[in-house]
């Protein structure tokens, strides 16, 4: 009686099965995906993160920042909005389909909202009710757009204006897109922290920048030197308790550079056919930013949705 | 099928051979395992001590962020992959081998088969896996959880592992007992299945790497099959040899753990990719089948260990090793659920950024794992020796102080998982609001790995004792020897 051969031949087809499905599949699935456009300006995406920022990745993963830090954003769901941005030229037409698709709104209240546009007239709602918003409103001669809005805790904290695709990691490698969120979602970093100098302040002393983190501070990243002949424009402008000494600055390494470069790299905003989105450029030209594109310039990262 | 039933089903390794078998007396048996396994077990107890005092560096991390934070090599993420991979690699599966071989040459009546190859492999394996370490530490880690070790200390680690499986296969090869007890199953399967992940992992990640979102899949798969069926296989297999042997009857069904045995291999190998996962929707999709299917198994295992066990609770308190054990085959019961469960329940897809992971994964690779290996190798080490520990109370301490640092890590940070989920989905909650809330769930647990670390201490303080007992009596036979020589000599003069 022997099993041997038996116990082999079971388990070389079972982890045969799981390589086929998780290894095999996958590669050639998505393993060969190419960029894509994307969706309705037709931009290539995604395109190869500059040098700094390839180098930057290299930083990222030798400190293990993804321990701490995941860069994937999940979505509950799409909603719609409907903005209205010009009144045409039939405003009573326009203000009695303003009415019928707002019934809440007195006659006053809608002329008032007229004058302030572009503003969202629906928001949260489904696809088909937006759309028929949106003709009667348009049938008028008045100017107004369905917006596609992902919704969901990660994108309403702004880590991200959609779900994070396979598309959106091409070519990044290692892809480290992290187990944790011990520290904030990353995915979206470069759109929400933009600014370099908030980075390398942030890194030299977290709690600097954030209040309360518990981010190690990295400054293994910096240098401290004597100052010749001129301060360094790179040089932290950092608060008395923790300048350097008079004659002395502190300035970023080349590796501290370029974790910055990587990290301001980071995007989640671009509008794919897999991820529909629509991106808030009107809103961005007209200065409201209350609809879709308002979480471009909050730099807290833990930024309430919008309501 | 009828002689497997009589013979080796019952009572694993009984000490009367089958009719018509010339057993290999067990001093000879041991003999042949002992340079190896000492070896590997006293290194494993030592990479146990850097897994711990680096687990504890990076616990301590949460409370003050500013911990060693000046030194490059000591960042928390440098810190954290050095603790995972000296407990994963270090301790997990270098003891896990040992108790193998030591199962598979007891269980076939036979010795070892090239210890001095399976001895050079441990040593192999070791030297990549220190290289491995420093490389991380110094900053060359691959990127990727669970494989961080760079490619040229991983070909070092495959190297060990294949000729410790080589030895493993022939040594089960020339076995005098043919039946096969299902330990063995388990553990032929286990030895197979690891060259296969790794060296795809290696390969497709590391050296040839794949492109895109595949990595990712890839470096999920490696880690499910590593912690949830090698693990699984192997810690099945001594817990379905020392529960019965220990309680000295017979294992309550023979097929109900074949049936795990099926189902494991072809369920527990499909996990690992969460819904929301940026891949296509199939995925997760096939990877929750398989999840939820791994159901079974885990009840075939808990309804065989429970009626094994039954009736024999007192029994259980008398043995050290045997209540290691049996709190390792509660804690893989526990650890399956939670892994099922929190797939199934991941509404929102925050619970697997939570602490509730680390948790479930202490649990299966510390709680599971390392305390039935805890048990095999208290039991195991002194028939190698021919001595019994020098601090037989330390035995009793370790399984205490590692029970409580097991409850201690991973109770406060699976509820702290929960609750920093439910707190993730309300995005009225500001971040920064959520990270404070896990503070205290991340003290407690850094009293959990304090205790883990005493008990690691005691571990390493007995089987080092042995070692000295030992070694002490070797070199006074030897010296006897050879002054029995010289008196005789001396006395011949006169």
């Amino acid at each position: 009686m022997n099993h041997g051969p038996l116990i082999f031949l079971a388990a070389f087809f079972a982890l045969a099965g799981s390589w086929f499905s998780f290894v095999l599949t996958p590669q050639v699935q998505v393993g060969r995906l190419d960029q894509t456009n994307t969706v309705p300006a037709g931009a290539t995406y995604p395109v190869s993160r500059p040098g700094l920022a390839r180098e930057g990745l290299d930083v990222y993963r030798a400190n293990g920042c993804a321990y701490c830090h995941s860069q994937q954003v999940g979505q509950t769901g799409v909603t719609c909005d409907v903005l209205l941005t010009a009144v045409g030229t039939n405003q009573p037409a326009l203000l009695t389909a303003l009415l019928k698709v707002k019934p809440a709104l007195t006659d006053a209240e809608a002329r008032r909202f007229l004058a302030e546009l572009p503003k969202p007239v629906l928001e949260h709602v489904t696809k088909e009710a937006a759309d028929a918003a949106a003709k009667a409103l348009n049938s008028t001669g008045g100017k107004a757009q369905v917006w596609i809005v992902p919704m969901g805790p990660d994108i309403a904290r702004g880590w991200g204006l959609r779900r994070s695709v396979a598309e959106d990691f091409l070519f990044d490698y290692p892809l480290m897109l992290g187990s944790q969120r011990i520290g904030p979602d990353l995915a979206n970093a470069g759109v929400r922290l933009p600014d370099p100098k908030w980075h390398l302040l942030h890194l030299y002393a977290p709690r600097t920048q954030v209040k309360g983190s518990m981010m190690p501070p990295y400054r293994f990243l910096f240098e401290k030197r004597r100052i010749e002949r001129v301060p360094s424009a790179d040089a932290l402008v950092l608060p008395p308790e923790l300048a350097p000494e008079s004659g002395f600055e502190v300035v970023p390494k080349p590796e501290a550079k370029a974790l910055v470069g990587y990290l301001t790299s980071l995007r989640a905003d671009a509008p794919l056919f897999d991820a529909p989105l629509t991106v808030a450029e009107a809103a961005v030209e007209s200065s409201t930013n209350s609809v879709a594109g308002s979480v471009t310039n909050s730099a807290s990262g833990t930024n309430a949705p919008v309501k | 099928m009828s002689t497997e039933q009589t013979t080796p089903a019952g009572v694993p390794g009984s000490p009367s051979p089958g009719p018509g078998i010339a057993g290999i007396p067990n001093s000879e048996i041991d003999a042949s395992c002992r340079m190896p396994l000492f070896v590997m077990f006293v290194s494993a107890a030592i990479w146990l001590i850097i897994a711990s005092v680096f687990g504890l560096i990076s616990s301590i991390k949460f409370h003050s962020p500013g911990f060693l934070a000046d030194i490059a090599q000591l960042t928390y993420g440098r810190v954290r992959p050095v603790f995972v991979n000296a407990l994963i690699y270090g301790f997990g599966l270098q003891a896990g081998l040992g108790v193998s071989l030591w199962l598979v040459a007891r269980l076939g009546r036979t010795t070892l088969a090239g210890p001095v190859f399976v001895t050079f492999g441990a040593s192999l394996w070791n030297l990549g896996l220190t290289i491995g370490t420093l490389a991380i530490l110094a900053g060359e880690s691959t990127g990727f959880e669970y494989l961080e070790i760079p490619f040229y200390a991983a070909l070092l680690i495959f190297l060990g592992y294949l000729l410790i499986g080589i030895c493993g296969v022939l040594t089960l090869q020339q076995r005098r007992e043919r039946p096969l007890f299902v330990s063995q199953w388990f553990i032929l399967t286990a030895v197979f299945w690891f060259p296969w992940i790794y060296s795809t992992a290696n390969l497709l990640l590391v050296k040839y790497p794949v492109r895109g979102v595949t990595q990712a899949v890839i470096a999920w798969w490696y880690a499910d099959n590593l912690l949830w069926v090698w693990l699984a296989l192997v810690g099945l297999a001594a817990i379905f040899y020392f529960i019965p042997k220990l309680l000295k009857r017979e294992l309550h069904s023979h097929y109900l753990a074949l049936f795990a045995f099926w189902m494991l291999i072809l369920f527990a190998g499909w996990g690992g990719i969460a819904v929301s996962a940026p891949v296509p929707a199939w995925m997760p999709t096939f990877s929750m089948i398989g999840t939820v299917l791994t159901v079974i198994p885990l009840l075939a295992v808990a309804l065989n260990v429970q009626r094994t066990l039954a009736g024999n609770y007192s029994k259980v308190r008398s043995e050290p090793a045997l209540l290691f054990i049996a709190f390792g085959a509660g804690a893989f019961i526990v650890a399956g659920f939670m892994k099922v469960c929190g797939l199934v329940l991941d509404f929102n897809q925050e619970l697997r950024f939570t602490w509730f992971m680390p948790a479930r994964d202490l649990l299966n690779s510390y709680g599971f794992f390392a305390m039935v290996m805890f048990g095999a190798i208290y039991r195991i080490f002194p028939q190698l020796t021919g001595f019994e520990f020098p601090f037989p109370r330390f035995v009793r301490a370790h399984f205490w102080l590692a029970a409580a640092g097991v409850f201690l890590s991973v109770l406060p940070l699976a509820i702290g998982g929960v609750v920093q989920t439910l707190e993730l989905q309300n995005a009225n909650i500001p971040f920064m609001d959520i990270v404070k809330s896990t503070l205290p769930v991340l003290r407690v647990s850094t009293i959990g790995d304090l205790l883990l670390l005493a008990g690691h201490l005691l571990f390493l303080g007995n089987a080092a004792g042995l070692l000295v007992r030992f070694s002490r009596a070797r070199a006074m036979s030897a010296y006897a020897e050879m002054t029995a020589d010289l008196f005789k000599t001396a006395g011949a003069k006169p």
